[in-house]
């Protein structure tokens, strides 16, 4: 009997697959990458979390055989988003909220200079969501994503995407009017 | 249509999902009633401000270039893995170990001449093997990092199992990195941790069998100590003292 014999391997991974992934997949990582970025409110984590989803989307690739491949991809980088801030729960949320941290400068300085403190005002906003409402958010201003495209990402229905959405606005309306508030906020 | 009618219709109407019918009866009320137009205008106000706010997050620089050649990698098929000829030395020194001195493991490990309790030997002969081999130089790690976040996702794609990775370095057992390697024929997930002047090897792959058995041994100054967690067979294999790798195998399996 061999105690110690390694289970059979399946992890052979589809060379032929690799230009159509690249075609219809890659060009999707910025969207990814800035889901997980918003998600996770760190753009290292991001780059972890986006890395390890797109070699789980590649992996799981085979099994794609729909028309939107970004609805598709960025569902994976949702649920593996969701599996890291589960692992890391009790180390984030002993973490206080710094936003020097989490806030990326932007690219050139006239650009800062122009949006950089309503960047910042919306930013903290949007991060002080809860995850539920800031990805709906994200998905329709940033990714310009329909509700139906929405619904399959999250895998929600649309009536709930929609209600999420409406809470989601109103609720940074809210946090916008009275930015500067320092009392932690829990949305929803 | 009331204004409480119309409230739902909001955001639909701000993101273009109404239909036909729902956005003209919805236009008509807010023709009428002022309220409603400045409840919508003070969220189209909202959405004009988070465009023009360039909140979309730009890619890290080499970013893209760096997620290509991890999908290079993953491409790869593992039997054109590097240590090819060492496997041969590999199996050149088992065969040597099976002939010359089975009956010393047998003797060792356990008084009642099971077979397995050989095999679990001869499988460590291996894995003491891969060990020496990887102390070479270049070929202990693939990937060296200390922080877990790196040699986890680095294995995901190469692996068709995700090994548990963990740094110990309040524990003194710090994480140095990761490896594969090839056991068996099969390729195995090798996290290396360091213990003082040492290194220990951990070899993790999954393990469909019923045996839940731990065995212990040691051969050429080489310690090993192998378990079975969660449906994967762990095997510890260092240089160091039994307890070192039973205190890592306790960290691990904690």
């Amino acid at each position: 009997m061999d105690t110690l014999n390694p289970g059979k391997r399946t992890d052979v991974l589809p060379v032929q697959d690799r230009e159509h992934f690249d075609q219809l997949v890659l060009p999707h990582l910025r969207a990814a990458f800035n889901l997980a970025r918003w998600l996770l409110r760190s753009r290292e984590d991001a780059e972890d979390v986006t890395q390890e989803a797109l070699l789980r989307a590649f992996r799981f690739f085979s099994g794609f055989h729909g028309s939107d491949a970004r609805a598709w991809l960025l569902q994976i980088v949702r649920n593996t988003c969701y599996t890291w801030m589960e692992k890391s729960r009790p180390m984030n949320s002993a973490v206080e909220f710094d936003e020097s941290l989490h806030l990326s400068p932007l690219p050139g300085p006239e650009a800062q200079a122009l949006a950089g403190s309503e960047r910042e005002r919306l930013a903290k906003g949007l991060e002080q969501l809860s995850p539920r409402s800031r990805e709906v958010i994200v998905l329709r201003e940033l990714e310009g994503c329909s509700y139906k495209e929405i619904a399959s990402i999250t895998a929600m229905p649309i009536g709930t995407v929609m209600s999420t959405l409406a809470r989601a606005r109103e609720r940074l309306q809210q946090l916008l009017g009275s930015s500067g508030t320092k009392e932690a906020v829990h949305d929803l | 249509m009331t204004c409480d009618d119309s409230r739902p219709f909001f955001h639909a109407y701000l993101d273009g999902e109404l239909d036909a019918m729902q956005a003209a009866e919805f236009g008509r009320h807010m023709e009428s009633c002022s309220a409603c137009g400045r409840a919508v205008q003070a969220l189209e106000s909202l959405r004009s401000s988070m465009q023009n706010a360039q909140l979309r997050e730009p890619l890290p620089v080499g970013f893209e270039r760096k997620i290509r050649s991890e999908l290079d990698a993953a491409s790869q098929p593992a039997s054109s893995w590097k240590l090819t000829p060492w496997r041969l030395l590999a199996a050149a020194a088992l065969l040597l170990l099976a002939i010359g001195g089975s009956w010393k493991f047998a003797q060792r490990t356990r008084d009642n001449g099971d077979v397995s309790v050989t095999a679990a030997d001869a499988a460590a002969v291996e894995l003491v093997d891969a060990h020496i081999r990887a102390l070479q130089p270049g070929h202990l790690t693939d990937v060296t990092s200390t922080d877990q976040h790196t040699v986890k996702p680095w294995f995901d794609g190469r692996t068709a199992f995700a090994p548990p990775v963990r740094d110990f370095a309040a524990q003194d057992f710090p994480l140095v990195g990761g490896r594969l390697d090839v056991f068996q024929g099969h390729t195995v997930a090798a996290l290396v941790y360091g213990r003082r002047k040492h290194f220990i090897s951990v070899f993790i792959w999954p393990d469909a069998t019923q045996n839940a058995e731990q065995y212990a041994g040691a051969m050429n100054g080489y310690q090993w100590i192998s378990w079975k967690q969660s449906g994967l067979r762990f095997c510890a294999v260092a240089d160091t003292s039994r307890d070192d790798l039973a205190a890592l195998k306790d960290l691990i399996s904690r």
